[in-house]
């Protein structure tokens, strides 16, 4: 009881219970509600995990040791080829001649591995910039990569534009299947990794994301978080306090992208397919729009910005069109959604508008909100003072 | 390398820093004698904060050499200086604002600590053992300079004169055996200055050299033994307090050539 009220007023604290309890009760609420046609839902929030990993993934770079990160699709990208060329056909054309169906449980953590050895390489030859030059040369870095994937003459390895596909998709060790197959003990009668029932990936981000919460929120309270915070905070003074500000800078590129590596290799199994198209450029900014609206440098923060943006783009903005006609329908203006030379009908008017009011929430959010749903104390206080108060008058004119 | 006399911790050799066509510094060399307050004045613009940065590598020096315990350690990266145990504070104040005062000195214990990117990961007994460690510690600075009541208020929200002294927590943290000090005193009133002056003695007391950069002439004169003066790049004095007050070259350089 008194870590309870110990964090009962601790917003952190809240966020995690909240966001533990939701995802606990998010598939039964939706099977309860809606039988199995809310499986998409599942599905849905499955999909949406991927991007919770990778908002907390860029949160470490972005976030934490303040590197403006814009190409972070790449390592997204990187993640889900390992996982394709590891765990498909793929490469019996190659010259290796040989299919590797490596299983997922080590290919998740082999993709993990890849794309934080991608972050190491992207980031030895570009952190000594700064600042804007920086996200100059990650924007490109997140162009160059997917495109990299399409050349024609890597077609043995990745299948230029056609992408990778029949994926394996993963399965659980013959021991862990004992319980779930009796009839006693079944929770949920199809737990598998199969394309019509979706429960099964969806604890699988969760579980994902618990580890990856676990792991990152221990690395920001240690030596480690706290020179990332005070490279973020001045380099100069880090460096002259012996902080090897190259090597920390390098850790938060890796970590970031090793998180984003998990997502990759988890998605690309749950679609069973991995595009160079999955990883534009539109991709990064989603990520990063997540991060900055839910509150950087906070964990929770932004997988509540991650949560909430993607129930926005991938939910209601699609959902949008339909309902608007339907409610205008409802009211009697029934009239609106008929297709006229000058008018498109509103369902499609709506559809056309979605950007618009993409943009508005964004834009709304951060007039009201500006530093995050759930800002870290440190934003919270950055935007609440925007200039000095401390009496720095008298410091600059000694004679 | 030539002066690895046990007495002197610092040994500035015909240093010289060249920016393009500007000679910042140009063939500066002295000694700094172990376990005393050694200053460097010298008007606006004469090298001074040139010369600090080219001691802890912030910048590499064209030519010359930076001994430090025996060892040339010109041009070594600046976390490198500090690890061997060389702390500075900042002409103006360089504190990680947005971070607790106590926070601010953990980050300056950071260079002696153990916990490997595994410590921190999965917060082994180490990583346990070392952060209690080091809360004391850091703790234990900020009240050897007297700020520890404001321990958890971000660094940005202290008063001045404290942020002067938990930049000086923090160098401190580091375990230097040499602490450079720019400008310590800047924007004192006569009464903290007073204090300043106490708080030097007391790091001495520690065994640790204390080299600083100051403009108001009763601190230098009452702090430190030795003493030397730059212009325009070049050393024109050296000498105890005494000798460079009543140095020609120094009266001149600081009022003009009198008629």
């Amino acid at each position: 009881m008194d870590v309870v009220r110990e964090n009962s007023r601790n917003p952190n604290a809240i966020a995690y219970a909240v966001l533990l309890v939701g995802a606990l009760i998010f598939p039964e609420l939706m099977f309860f509600l809606g039988g199995d046609s809310n499986d998409f839902l599942v599905s849905l929030a499955a999909d949406g995990g991927v991007f919770v990993l990778m908002a907390i993934g860029l949160n470490v770079v972005v976030g934490f040791a303040g590197l403006l990160d814009l190409g972070y699709a790449a390592f997204f990208a990187i993640g889900s080829y390992t996982y394709g060329m590891l765990a498909s056909q793929q490469l019996i054309g190659s010259p290796l001649h040989t299919a590797l169906h490596v299983p997922f449980w080590i290919a998740l953590f082999v993709g993990l591995f890849i794309a934080a050895a991608a972050g190491a390489l992207l980031g030895a030859p570009t952190l000594r910039l700064r600042g804007d030059y920086l996200a100059i040369v990650t924007l490109g870095f997140g162009e160059i990569v997917p495109r990299f994937f399409k050349n024609p003459h890597l077609n043995a390895w990745t299948s230029s534009v056609n992408g990778i596909s029949a994926l394996d998709v993963p399965t659980l060790p013959a021991w862990i299947t004992g319980p779930w197959a009796g009839t006693d003990l079944a929770i949920e009668q199809n737990f598998r990794f199969v394309s019509f029932n979706y429960t099964a990936w969806y604890v699988l981000i969760v579980l994902l994301i618990i580890l990856s919460v676990l792991a990152v929120n221990n690395l920001q309270r240690s030596r480690l978080g706290r020179a990332w915070m005070a490279v973020r905070e001045d380099e100069t003074a880090a460096a002259a306090m012996g902080v090897n500000t190259v090597t920390i800078k390098l850790l938060a590129f890796a970590i970031g992208a090793s998180v984003s590596g998990f997502a990759g290799a988890f998605y690309g199994a749950k679609l069973s397919l991995v595009s160079p198209d999955q990883f534009t450029f539109i991709v990064s900014i989603t990520i990063l729009s997540m991060v900055v609206l839910g509150g950087m440098g906070n964990i929770p923060g932004a997988i509540i910005g991650a949560i909430v943006l993607y129930a926005v783009l991938y939910y209601f903005l699609p959902a949008a069109p339909q309902a608007v006609s339907g409610w205008v329908q409802a009211i009697g203006l029934g009239s609106l959604n008929n297709v006229t030379p000058n008018w498109p009908g509103l369902a499609e008017f709506v559809h056309r508008l979605q950007f618009i009011m993409f943009g508005l929430i964004l834009v709304g959010t951060m007039l009201l909100r500006p530093q995050g749903l759930l800002p870290s104390r440190l934003r919270a206080q950055e935007l609440k003072r925007g200039v000095h108060d401390e009496p720095v008058t008298s410091a600059a004119a000694p004679v | 390398m030539s002066s690895a006399d046990a007495g002197t911790i610092l040994s500035l050799q015909g240093v010289i820093k060249r920016f393009g066509g500007l000679t910042a510094v140009d063939q500066v060399s002295f000694d700094v004698p172990k376990g005393e307050v050694f200053a460097l004045i010298g008007p606006n613009g004469a090298g001074k904060t040139t010369l600090f940065n080219c001691i802890t590598g912030m910048f590499a020096p064209t030519a010359g050499a930076v001994v430090f315990e025996g060892h040339d350690i010109a041009g070594t990266k600046p976390h490198k200086t500090a690890q061997l145990g060389i702390a500075r504070t900042f002409q103006n104040i360089r504190l990680f604002e947005y971070m607790t005062a106590l926070d601010n000195v953990k980050v300056g214990c950071h260079v002696r600590m153990r916990a490997q990117l595994w410590d921190s990961l999965f917060h082994t007994p180490l990583f346990h053992h070392e952060e209690r460690e080091v809360a004391e510690r850091a703790m234990a600075q900020l009240q050897f300079v007297g700020i520890e009541k404001r321990a958890d208020d971000f660094a940005r929200n202290l008063a001045y004169g404290q942020q002067r002294r938990l930049e000086i927590a923090r160098a401190l943290a580091t375990e230097p055996h040499l602490l450079l000090l720019d400008e310590p005193a800047a924007g004192f009133t006569p009464q903290e200055k007073v204090e300043l002056m106490a708080l030097v003695q007391k790091i001495i007391d520690k065994g640790i050299t204390v080299f600083l950069i100051e403009h108001d002439m009763r601190v230098v004169m009452e702090a430190s033994q030795r003493i030397a003066v730059l212009d325009h790049g070049e050393k024109i004095a050296e000498g105890t307090p005494n000798e460079v007050r009543n140095n020609q070259r120094v009266i001149e350089a600081y009022l003009g050539k009198s008629a």
